[in-house]
């Protein structure tokens, strides 16, 4: 609590003691001989001093400043009203409860503030230098690029860098949500806003501090309460009205009532002070940003940025979710994942060798994933001749005999007959003195947990899954079919992806929303398209950070699950305050106007919904971790 | 050229919101954002003229919101 909260709690004790007294009082009749007298007067307005004095002062020095429809003064004319026709002890309860609930209030509306920044708290404070021979505390925006900084245990890294020296294991908690610590030793890169484990490290610096990760992430948490959703920008536009109308309806009541219905003026004075309790719209302007603030923190901790309301806001109504097919459900690393030699060949493990001798020189990927598989360095001394055959394979001599290592287009230029293979991914046929010997399927292997992944995603609600691939149809639909994916489009070029993407949009209902999920490389101009882009973060991919609209800082697609969920959650939470609060300031508005409600039922309607209406959204701070792992299973 | 302030005691997020919209409506600002949440304030505003535009915000601010403080 502040020292300013303090002393306004310290009024409200002050105040309420005295006005517990008086209330009993009242109502076991001990009052009646003062009632309406100056004693009573005198009583009353000696409390409502003591807790009300500042609002009448700022209400007055509001006035002066050109604003006139501020909560000051509308409390103030509220219960001025009350004393106007008699009616004490109300105008002191008003302000009271007023009081409280401001009070209360601010003190709720600051610790989640509190507890949301300590959940984004990344930021280093300094750099540790050696020079000569001692540590030296500077500040990291002032270390150049290639300084040699020291971290030691425990410390956060300021930079994002090469390990030169040292060994430890680092726990990417903050920016990745993983719990289980990163081990990193020399040559690795490590990525600033992380905290250093067990060990010192010396590291090479490979960034200024304005382009590094911690940098790049703080001014994308820091912007993101400034792109609105649409639900926010609709409560600004309604209180901007909702205000001025309610006063105006006050002031008609006043005057009306009276005339028409023929009750006493005090009473038509008494139901426009109702209107005025109510007419301040804050249980909405402060519960409907915070609940996205806490939504997005939330999804912060589980290692998930989202960059702004709107984006939650759209996330919460995904049905369709487009993936990319390479990096994001897959691994992006090839590997002999079937070994058949030809019927009446030799065993596996000959032509695993033989493929290997063959494609010792060659640097392609498949060529490095069959050695890969292999396990030993192949002796290429048996190896001669080695020609390839651009688009086709390799021709070469092993042991003296030539050997034939390539697509099936390579086998028949060869004239050699062999068995076709309709593998899940790339075959390589293997041919030996012109008599086929076998094939080799290899295949991208599909990332952990992707398959649970798209399970949880259809769990909590997304409707259609599709994958996009550049790759052939047979393994696109191969990795489709063992991850339970709807819809598959292969053999794509980037520039039909987009083609492809407006088209699902295209066919989304009104009220869907579709996600491109990709690497966030080369998949920019779709990720952009997207109602939501989500991108592989990679810890500390730029060009993923940049284009995308959510971005999954550990590629870990198990997340995008959590994070609908966690959207949907905040959005039902921020609709159940708008519903709420405007439910009951209606009902006590109506009530008020035909003289059912009083006074404590508008204090209530003011304050009372404000407090409920913030606590209900710190709950969209809550429970992100459960939110993921009840998603995972 | 746009810039973050801290914001002392900005204790009602209508304000904030009166705020951003009367400091947008300042000659030679280009955008400006108050985040009740965070207490703070992001001013976009013309390069040459950038601290006399402060002065203005500041006094805008101080107009509607007497008892926040701008930490420049």
């Amino acid at each position: 609590m502040t020292e300013k909260q303090k002393k306004m709690l310290a009024r409200i004790f002050i105040t309420a003691v005295p006005f517990v007294i008086l209330f009993v009082c009242e109502h076991m009749g001990m009052l009646a001989s003062i009632e309406g007298t100056w004693i009573a007067f005198v009583i009353f307005l000696a409390l409502y001093l003591v807790i009300g004095y500042d609002i009448v002062y700022k209400a007055f020095r509001n006035i002066k400043n050109g604003q006139v429809f501020d909560e000051n003064f509308l409390m103030m004319i509220a219960t001025f009203g009350a004393f106007v026709v008699g009616e004490y002890l109300e105008a002191v309860a008003v302000m009271l409860f007023y009081q409280i609930g401001e009070l209360f209030q601010g003190y709720a509306v600051g610790k989640s503030r509190q507890s949301i920044s300590e959940m984004m708290d990344i930021c280093p404070e300094y750099a540790n230098i050696e020079k000569d021979g001692a540590l030296e505390q500077v500040d990291p925006d002032e270390v150049e690029v290639g300084t040699v900084i020291v971290i030691k245990p425990g410390e956060r890294i300021p930079l994002d860098g090469v390990v030169l020296e040292g060994e430890s294991l680092i726990d990417t908690a903050a920016l990745t949500g993983e719990s289980v610590p990163r081990r990193s030793a020399v040559g690795d890169t490590v990525i600033s806003g992380c905290v250093n484990g067990s060990g010192t490290l010396k590291v090479r610096t490979t960034k200024e501090f304005d382009d590094s990760t911690v940098a790049k992430i703080l001014e994308l948490v820091e912007n993101a309460s400034s792109k609105k959703a649409k639900v926010e920008n609709f409560i600004t536009r309604f209180a901007k009205y909702y205000t001025p109308v309610v006063t105006i309806g006050a002031v008609l009541l006043a005057i009306l009532t009276p005339l028409l219905t023929g009750i006493s003026w005090s009473e038509g004075i008494q139901r426009a002070c109702i209107f005025l309790v109510i007419s301040c719209p804050c249980a909405l302007v402060i519960s409907v940003p915070l609940g996205f603030f806490g939504g997005i923190g939330a999804a912060s901790r589980i290692g998930v940025l989202v960059k702004g309301s709107n984006f939650l806001e759209a996330a919460s109504q995904i049905d369709t979710i487009v993936f990319d097919k390479t990096g994001t459900l897959t691994k992006g690393e090839f590997k002999v994942t079937e070994i058949r030699p030809a019927t009446g060949a030799e065993g596996r493990e000959e032509l695993l060798e033989l493929a290997a001798l063959g494609e010792g020189y060659s640097t392609h990927p498949i060529a490095n994933s069959i050695r890969e598989a292999y396990g030993r360095t192949p002796d290429m001394s048996r190896v001669a001749d080695a020609v390839e055959e651009a688009g086709h394979g390799v021709k070469v001599q092993v042991d003296g005999r030539g050997v034939l290592i390539g697509n099936e287009k390579l086998m028949r230029a060869h004239a050699v007959s062999c068995e076709v293979c309709e593998g899940a991914g790339t075959v390589v046929y293997v041919a030996r003195d012109g008599v086929f010997a076998g094939a080799l399927v290899i295949s991208d292997t599909v990332k952990d947990g992707a398959k649970e992944a798209i399970a949880a995603m259809k769990r909590v609600g997304v409707r259609k899954t599709v994958m996009l691939t550049g790759d052939r149809c047979s393994a696109a639909e191969h990795v489709a079919a063992e991850l339970g994916i709807d819809e598959v489009h292969a053999e794509l070029l980037p520039a039909d992806k987009v083609a492809k993407v407006e088209e699902l949009l295209a066919a989304e209902s009104e009220k869907g929303r579709l996600a491109f999920v990709g690497d966030g490389i080369n998949d920019a101009p779709v990720l952009t398209r997207a109602d939501v882009g989500m991108a592989m973060g990679s810890m500390g991919s730029d060009a993923a950070i940049e284009a995308a609209d959510i971005v999954l800082m550990d590629d870990d697609v198990r997340k995008i699950a959590a994070v609908v969920r966690l959207a949907r959650k905040t959005l039902s939470i921020v609709k159940q305050n708008i519903v709420f609060a405007l439910g009951v300031k209606a009902l006590v508005l109506v009530l008020g106007a035909f003289g059912v409600a009083t006074m404590w039922e508008a204090v209530f309607a003011d304050v009372g919904v404000s407090v409920i209406a913030i606590l209900n959204s710190m709950r969209t701070l809550g429970g992100s971790m459960r939110t993921l792992e009840d998603t995972m299973r | 050229m746009k810039k973050k302030f801290k914001l002392e005691d900005l204790d009602c997020a209508n304000c904030a919101a009166k705020m951003e919209e009367a400091i947008k409506k300042i000659p030679g600002v280009h955008d400006a954002n108050v985040s009740f949440m965070q207490q703070k304030m992001t001013v976009d505003a013309e390069d040459e003229r950038f601290d006399e535009i402060m002065k203005e915000v500041a006094a805008v601010c101080a107009k509607v919101e007497p008892d926040c403080r701008i930490l420049l």
